[in-house]
Parts: C-alpha cells; structure tokens; sequence
C-alpha cells in the first residue's frame, strides 16, 4: 500500500486547487456567520463574503494568529454550538495562554485520515505494530497518530510519554515496527538502547514518524543509525488539528501538505505580503474543512520553504521544508537571530550528542550565550587544555555558524535533564529582568 | 603505572559521594590531585585497585577514565625533584602535570608525572639512577 488515500493525495495540481477554492468560499461563509470576532475583522477589512470566490482572493483574508487565540479564549473562536463538539486537544500553553482547539466527530475523521495518510507514507500497514508514545491526553501528538493507526488498522500501542523501561519491554516483546514520538525522546530510546545492551538491529523497528519539535538533518541520521529505521517527519499545529498537516514520504525531502484540507501560504513575516513558491517565509494555514475551530490564514510563526516540484513518491501535493524552527524559538542574540536547531547542528556535526541547554542572559547591558553540552565518554581526557581545547573548538564551531561567540560548558554525561515530550532547551534569563 | 582519572563538576557535594563509593569498595587511595576550573575539575587518583575504582565509579555514573601515568621514587631531600625534572627537560620531555604522594619507605618522596611519552620518561629516568615505580 502506497497511499492512505490515492485519489486524493495524487490529484492532479489544477483538481486540488479547484477543490480548494470551492471549499474556501463555503468555509469562509461558514466563519463569517458564525465567529463574530472574525467577522469584525473582515468587516474591518470591508470584506465581506462575496469577495472570496477562490483561492485567488484568499489574499484578501486577515490573518489570525495566537495573539487573537488569547483574546477570544476560550470560546471565541468556536464556529459550531458546543453540544456538537466531542473533543478538546490543548496547546501546552510555554509561550502564553493555553490555546483549547475544539473539534466535531467528523473534524476528528478527518484529522484521523491526515495522520493515516502519514503512517501510509513510512510504510504503515495493517500487518504493522505501531508504538505511539507522544503524550496522550490534551497534547495533540498521542490523540492523532493513535486515531490515525486505528485507521490504517494497524496494531496500536497507547503507551504515551515516559517510562523508558516500559517502553523498551513492549517495543521489544511486542516487535513494534513503527516508533511515533518526538525526535528528542527518539533519540534517548536509542541511547537507552544501547545502554542496555541492544544492538540497532536487535529491535524490529522500520520506521519513526517524529515530530513537534523542531530537528535537524543530523539528527534524523543519528537516530535512524541509532535505531535501525528509516526516520519520517510530520508536522502539525494544535490550531489546525495537530500532527498531520504535512507529514513526510519515502523521499525524506519535505513534508507533504494535506492540501484538500489545509491551503498554506508563505508571508512576509514582516510586511504579511504572499511570497512566491521557493521563498522563505513565516507559514500561514487556512483549514478548509474544519467545523469546530476553523482558522482562517493563521500566522504559524513557522519558517519555512514550499516547493511545488514533482516528487518521485507520486503525490502531488506540495511540500514544505523542515521549518528552521519556530520563530517563538528564535531568540535575537546581540541583534542575531538564532534558532537552537543551528547550534544542534553544529553539535552533532562536531560529534557531539544532541543533548544540550542554550542559556541566554543580559550582563551588562550585553547578551551572554551560554551552551552546556555533554561530554562523551570516549571524548574525556586527563587534562584540564584537552578539554578547554574541545570547549574553545566548539565554541568557534557554533561562532562560525551563527556570526555570534557563546561560551560552551562541557558538562558529565546524563547531567543534562531529558524530556519524554517537548525539550526544553532553552532557557532565557534576559525575560525575569524585563 | 595506572591512575584513575575522573570528570567531577564543581557542585556541592560531588567529592564526598565519590570518595565514599570508593570507600565502600573498599579501595584505598594512595594519591589525588584535582585540576580545578571554574565549571568542573579533574580528579586525579593512585589507588590500590584501578579496575575495581573504574567500575564503581562507572556504575554510578561517572565520567572515568584510566591514564598511564610514570610514577618515580626519589630521595627525601631538597633539590631530589628538581634534578629529576632538569634530566627530563634536557631530554625534551614535556611535563603536562605531576602530583606527590607519600611513601611508605622512610627517607624517599614519590611523584606522579603525566607527559607525552611514558616509556620515553621512564628510560630517562631509570637511566639516571631514579627508581620507577
């Protein structure tokens, strides 16, 4: 089995777009009548209805972002009556208020099938174990690649975040062959792996479908050595459903958007004008079919590349690029931006693990970027210049990537505190002097 | 001969869980030395079981490593370990650190020396009427 869904998800460029503009206008008159906040903005706008009549006018649309989220928390963006709505998935609220995302019974449907299509895509089938352990409950990551193993009709593992002994037992005894959880928590499985003895072709893992957390190349490569599969991305967002939004084929070279489902758009974060295909930009997605919570051009604060080459894999869709990270993640260092997925980079192309905490601080009127990484049991040395030797060496490594000098702390291994969900990387003491 | 070399960063505490996993082993330490910065230091030890120390101290999850290290017994008096380093200077053997220890024989000092080449330094050494340990 190739494709979840193959009509779909190899329909030729001009059907998608004609469907999606069919599905915008109604969904738009869906918005307009029924979420008064938005409809203010598009009144505000002179906007009304009538304007949209395909995908060519969805330029006219405001944005939405997590700023209008906030302000309308917690019912004001709900489109439907309550008592139709099954479900709520929340946002784990690090850089603000919660955001609570509602959903109907078919919004789940559809959410389901997005992240069917996903486990289609790394090879997922009905002969297959599928071991989610993304949290579960209000976190998106466990509810939807969950549902959307049900729906390939695979064998489901609910063991959710945590508890790395358990999870080891049943991927073992189990002969789970398909991993889904972040990439930071892949990553410890591998090294807990290892410490136990396992060799990677001691598991019968074939593939990982990681996301919500931002990666880099290198450590999909470290992963899929330390695991023995090959190593997918998918990408979501709490406030367009969740994982499943684009997700990655056998090619690994960008991630498919669900494009019946979702129109992405790439913007000028600063100005907000469209930009043209193969431009980066911040990421801004309009749910066509969603009832509950329909966001209209929502500013993901993601950036990224969309390209619409053809991909060998068959689908036409079009592909986006890893996102360089939120810009939420992006710190401005002495006036640089810097995301923590560049200096991961460097890390891992220096021969270091990817565990690692960015401290930023304010010193004098000036920033201090401090990098605590862990040493490697093979990289320790007796003297005290060998190590400040490989802490001077990296700390020109990262300089060079990022134009900005930090200081770099090499620290014991396994002193760095893991995560079984989201890593949290960053800490930014610049914030408690504001 | 073999030292125990071990990563310790600079939190309270750290030394005494170390020393008394040691102590539990029941391996005796017969030299230490720490290099110190102002993150972490580096532990340097002579004890009487250098396989036995490793494992514990791996086991509990410390960053440990075994060096190759020349220990030299020299005569209890000034000037003995001056001497000692001139021949090694001479020769061209760079010294990367050394540390004391005591000696159970009454009138004679022992040094630990880290350099480049050990069968180098220790030939020198022995060469010159010092005793290797």
């Amino acid at each position: 089995m190739r494709y979840f869904q193959q009509e779909i998800e190899t329909m030729a460029p001009e059907a998608i777009r004609a469907l999606q503009s069919e599905k915008l206008v109604r969904q738009v008159k869906h918005v307009y009548e029924h979420v008064p906040y938005y409809r203010a903005l598009m009144d505000e706008k002179g906007i009304t209805p009538d304007d949209i009549r395909g995908v060519e006018d969805l330029h006219k649309l405001p944005f939405l972002s997590k700023a209008d989220l906030r302000e309308t928390y917690p019912y004001g963006m709900l489109a439907v009556p309550l008592a139709d709505c099954v479900r709520i998935q929340s946002t784990s609220g690090t850089t603000g208020k919660r955001v609570i995302a509602y959903y109907t019974q078919k919004d789940l449907d559809l959410w389901e099938e997005c992240c069917a299509r996903a486990i289609v895509a790394a090879g997922g089938t009905r002969e297959d174990v599928v071991q989610v352990c993304y949290g579960y409950g209000l976190f998106t990551g466990g509810a939807g690649l969950h549902g959307g193993s049900h729906r390939v009709g695979a064998l489901t593992l609910p063991m959710s975040s945590g508890n790395t002994e358990r999870q080891i037992q049943f991927m073992m005894d189990l002969k789970a062959t398909i991993l889904c959880c972040t990439p930071s928590y892949a990553a410890y499985i591998g090294e807990a792996l290892k410490e136990r003895g396992y060799k990677p072709e001691d598991n019968h893992l074939k593939a990982g479908i990681f996301g919500a957390e931002p990666w880099t190349e290198e450590m999909r490569r470290d992963i899929e050595k330390s695991l023995g599969i090959k190593a997918y991305d998918i990408y979501g967002l709490t406030e367009t459903s969740g994982p499943g939004v684009a997700f990655e084929c056998s090619e690994q070279n960008g991630m498919h958007v669900n494009e019946d489902h979702f129109i992405p758009e790439i913007i000028d974060p600063d100005t907000g004008e469209v930009l043209p295909d193969g431009e980066k930009g911040e990421l801004v997605f309009t749910s066509l079919d969603k009832e509950a919570f329909p966001l209209l051009r929502y500013r993901t604060r993601d950036i990224c590349v969309l390209t619409r080459e053809k991909c060998p894999c068959g689908r036409t869709h079009v592909r986006m690029a890893k996102p360089m990270g939120r810009s939420d993640d992006m710190m401005i260092i002495r006036g640089v931006n810097v995301f923590p997925s560049q200096i991961e980079t460097v890390l891992l192309n220096e021969g270091y693990a990817p565990n690692y905490r960015i401290e930023v601080d304010r010193v004098n009127n000036s920033d201090t970027l401090d990098i605590y990484v862990e040493l490697l049991p093979e990289q320790f040395t007796d003297t005290v210049s060998g190590i400040t030797k490989m802490e001077r060496r990296l700390a020109e490594a990262i300089k060079i990537m990022l134009g900005i000098s930090p200081v770099v702390h090499l620290v014991a291994p396994k002193t760095i505190a893991r995560s079984e969900g989201k890593a949290v990387r960053v800490v930014d003491k610049r914030k408690l002097h504001d | 001969m073999k030292q125990l070399t071990v990563f310790v960063e600079n939190r309270r505490g750290g030394l005494a869980v170390l020393t008394r996993l040691l102590a539990d082993a029941r391996v005796d330490m017969k030299a230490l030395s720490i290099a110190d910065t102002r993150d972490f230091g580096i532990l340097r030890l002579i004890v009487s079981d250098a396989e036995k120390a490793s494992d514990t101290l791996q086991k509990a999850g410390f960053l440990v490593q075994i060096t190759e290290v020349v220990g030299v017994t020299l005569p209890d008096r000034p000037g003995a370990l001056a001497q000692a380093l001139d021949i090694l200077d001479q020769d061209g053997v760079n010294l990367e650190y050394l540390y004391a220890f005591l000696s159970s024989e009454p009138g004679t000092a022992r040094v630990v020396l880290r350099v480049a080449d050990n069968a180098e330094a220790e030939r020198i050494l022995t060469q010159n009427g010092f005793s290797i340990l």
